[in-house]
């Protein structure tokens, strides 16, 4: 019941947040601003679900947002199907791959999983390259409707607010997943496998659960992003910057607690938005990696890790 | 097919094996011997290339003097980022994921400065023997390929010569097994992989050399040789250079022979998918224990 308030009360400020700033600011850049940091607030929370919870660093981030990036390209030539279809074909796709994933490579050391994460972007990255059906190395456009639906006046101001549902979505559900049973053997997963194994907790099946959850989610979060940009080429949405970006802002927010990825995100990325006007992208990027240096190094445990200690 | 196609995608698969072994000697110490993990390496490659690149174009010097004289340099980089890990990560205990953030960041902060250094155009480098060809019969024998084979064969095989025969080459291969014995033998296990790791970091830098006498380089490349680096010591059983040398002759006929036959776009998926099915169904390598 307290999952389901919880849940009641993310979308609720969602909504909320939402239609305030539609009705209240005019400039379209802020809704554009707004989309990609809460489009960070899923990834980075999708992330933690695996690498915070569980103990599994995925560099492969950007892989599972690119799926549901081309999920929706792949969806949107095939039949122009509606919006939330298309989230359900990203979340679906790159969920069952992340199932796929973790078969593959969860019997083995977590550094070899991280390892392979790289390998499996990679390899998707290729076969994306070279497959003519959604544009190859090209790229494909989509073509947007001349007047959104459901009464917005822009398709910004309505991703803006299919994005906010999403953030709120994967919050509940990273909370839920905290507070349940499910959370707690994935943290005993966490601080020692070999002993959670010995204590009967079924390892195997709760990682897979946690592979397919982070990578749905990342794929939920990639799928709206061909209508954000109306393009989509494979270095875009391959970028290891989505891979940085949704490994620094859980660590610099902290791991351990669903608020840790939030936190770190909007931080993160509100800063990123702001310096976006200000600076050229890459000293953006180069301060991204930075931080995310010294904070593993001098602040392991984020900024959620500074009030737990007092 | 025809057989001299076959021949030329032989003869290259093996010149580029020599050059992969010089890529991935460095993983095999760091990962196979002293459980460090670091996928930054490909990074250290790209300042190896671009510090040839520079001298060569500055000066004119050939990629593989600048390399033989900067290998100190690159030592020395390995040696203090060794103790800054080892100080944050390694003697906190149980952190090893923190450590690969960690080396995760090193990897594309250098990405990054290297893009604001020089930009994201490709780089070359200028020598008089990278446009010359030998040729025996219907196999061509270009000098791009062999002087690097020839540079990292000689390489690898004087470490595993110095490994195997030096006291302090058997320091490195007992690190990884067993630390307390070493500490009973009179011998500071955080030196020895401190000394190791900076040993690993300048082959890096001379793998980076001879990339850039292969092709031309740009800063994003690195992450493309993540896979390779780590999929050679893998498949070769982790921290045996022998086994290193046979995983980089897999690899380097594998690619040669898919840029070959099915076009260079798929040849970046090679190495990625061959670790993909060796840590899936061989995780201890081709002559694992």
């Amino acid at each position: 019941m307290r999952t389901l308030t919880f849940t009641g009360i993310a979308v609720g400020i969602a909504l909320l947040v939402a239609t305030a700033t539609s009705v209240l600011v005019e400039n379209e850049y802020f809704f554009s601003a707004s989309y990609t940091v809460l489009q960070f607030v899923v990834l980075a929370t999708a992330w933690n679900i695996l690498g915070g919870f569980t103990g599994y660093v995925n560099f492969g981030s950007a892989a599972f947002f690119a799926l549901g990036a081309y999920s929706g390209i792949a969806l949107d030539k095939l039949t122009s199907a509606p919006l939330p279809l298309v989230i359900l074909a990203g979340a679906a796709v790159a969920g069952l791959v992340g199932l796929g994933m973790g078969y593959l490579t969860l019997r083995l050391r977590g550094v070899f999983f991280a390892i392979a994460t790289i390998a499996l972007a990679e390899v998707l990255f290729t076969l994306v390259v070279n497959w003519d059906y959604v544009g190859g190395a090209r790229g494909a456009y989509v073509a947007l409707a001349q007047t959104p639906p459901l009464g917005f006046r822009s398709m910004g101001r309505l991703l803006f607010t299919v994005m906010a549902l999403m953030a709120a979505g994967a919050v509940s559900i990273a909370r839920f997943v905290q507070v349940s049973t499910l959370g707690r053997g994935l943290a005993a997963i966490r601080d020692d496998e070999m002993a959670a194994e010995c204590s009967g907790v079924p390892t195997l099946r709760l990682k897979l659960i946690s592979t397919t959850l982070s990578g749905a989610l990342m794929g939920m979060a990639g799928a709206t992003f061909p209508w954000f940009l109306s393009y989509v080429e494979p270095h875009g949405v391959f970028s290891l910057s989505y891979a940085v970006n949704s490994i620094a802002m859980p660590l610099i927010g902290g791991m351990y607690d669903w608020a840790g990825p939030v936190i770190g995100a909007l931080l993160l990325g509100g800063l990123q938005q702001i310096l976006q006007v200000n600076v050229p992208a890459d000293w953006n990027l180069f301060l991204v990696g930075a931080l995310l240096v010294v904070f593993v190094t001098v602040a392991p445990h984020g900024i959620m890790g500074w009030t737990r200690r007092r | 097919m025809s057989g001299s196609l076959f021949a030329n995608a032989l003869v290259s698969g093996l010149l580029l094996a020599g050059f992969y072994a010089a890529v991935s000697v460095g993983i095999a110490i760091a990962f196979g011997m002293l459980d460090v993990v670091n996928i930054a390496h490909p990074a250290f490659i790209l300042l190896g290339s671009y510090a040839a690149s520079v001298a060569n174009s500055a000066f004119g010097i050939d990629p593989i003097l600048t390399a033989a004289a900067l290998s100190p340099a690159f030592f020395a980089l390995g040696a203090v980022l060794y103790r800054l890990y080892h100080a944050s990560f390694e003697r906190r205990g149980r952190e090893p994921l923190r450590g690969l953030a960690f080396f995760f960041g090193i990897l594309f902060v250098t990405e990054v400065a290297l893009i604001l250094a020089f930009g994201v155009d490709y780089r070359s480098v200028n020598t008089g023997y990278i446009g010359t060809t030998w040729r025996f019969g219907a196999v061509d024998l270009p000098l791009r390929l062999f002087v690097p084979f020839v540079v990292s064969l000689a390489m690898t095989v004087g470490l595993q010569i110095f490994l195997s025969r030096t006291f302090f080459g058997r320091t490195v291969l007992a690190v990884g097994q067993d630390q307390v014995a070493l500490h009973l033998m009179g011998v500071d296990p955080v030196r020895v992989k401190q000394l190791a790791f900076g040993i690993s970091i300048a082959t890096a830098g001379v793998a980076g050399a001879l990339l850039v006498i292969i092709q031309p380089v740009q800063p994003s490349l690195g992450r493309e040789y993540i896979g390779l680096v780590f999929a050679i010591p893998v498949l070769g059983g982790m921290g045996s250079i022998a086994g290193t040398l046979v995983g980089a002759a897999v690899l380097g006929i594998a690619t040669s022979f898919t840029a070959t036959f099915f076009g260079p776009s798929w040849a970046p998926a090679v190495s990625f998918g061959v670790l993909l099915l060796a840590l899936a169904f061989r995780p201890s390598g081709l002559f694992g224990r």
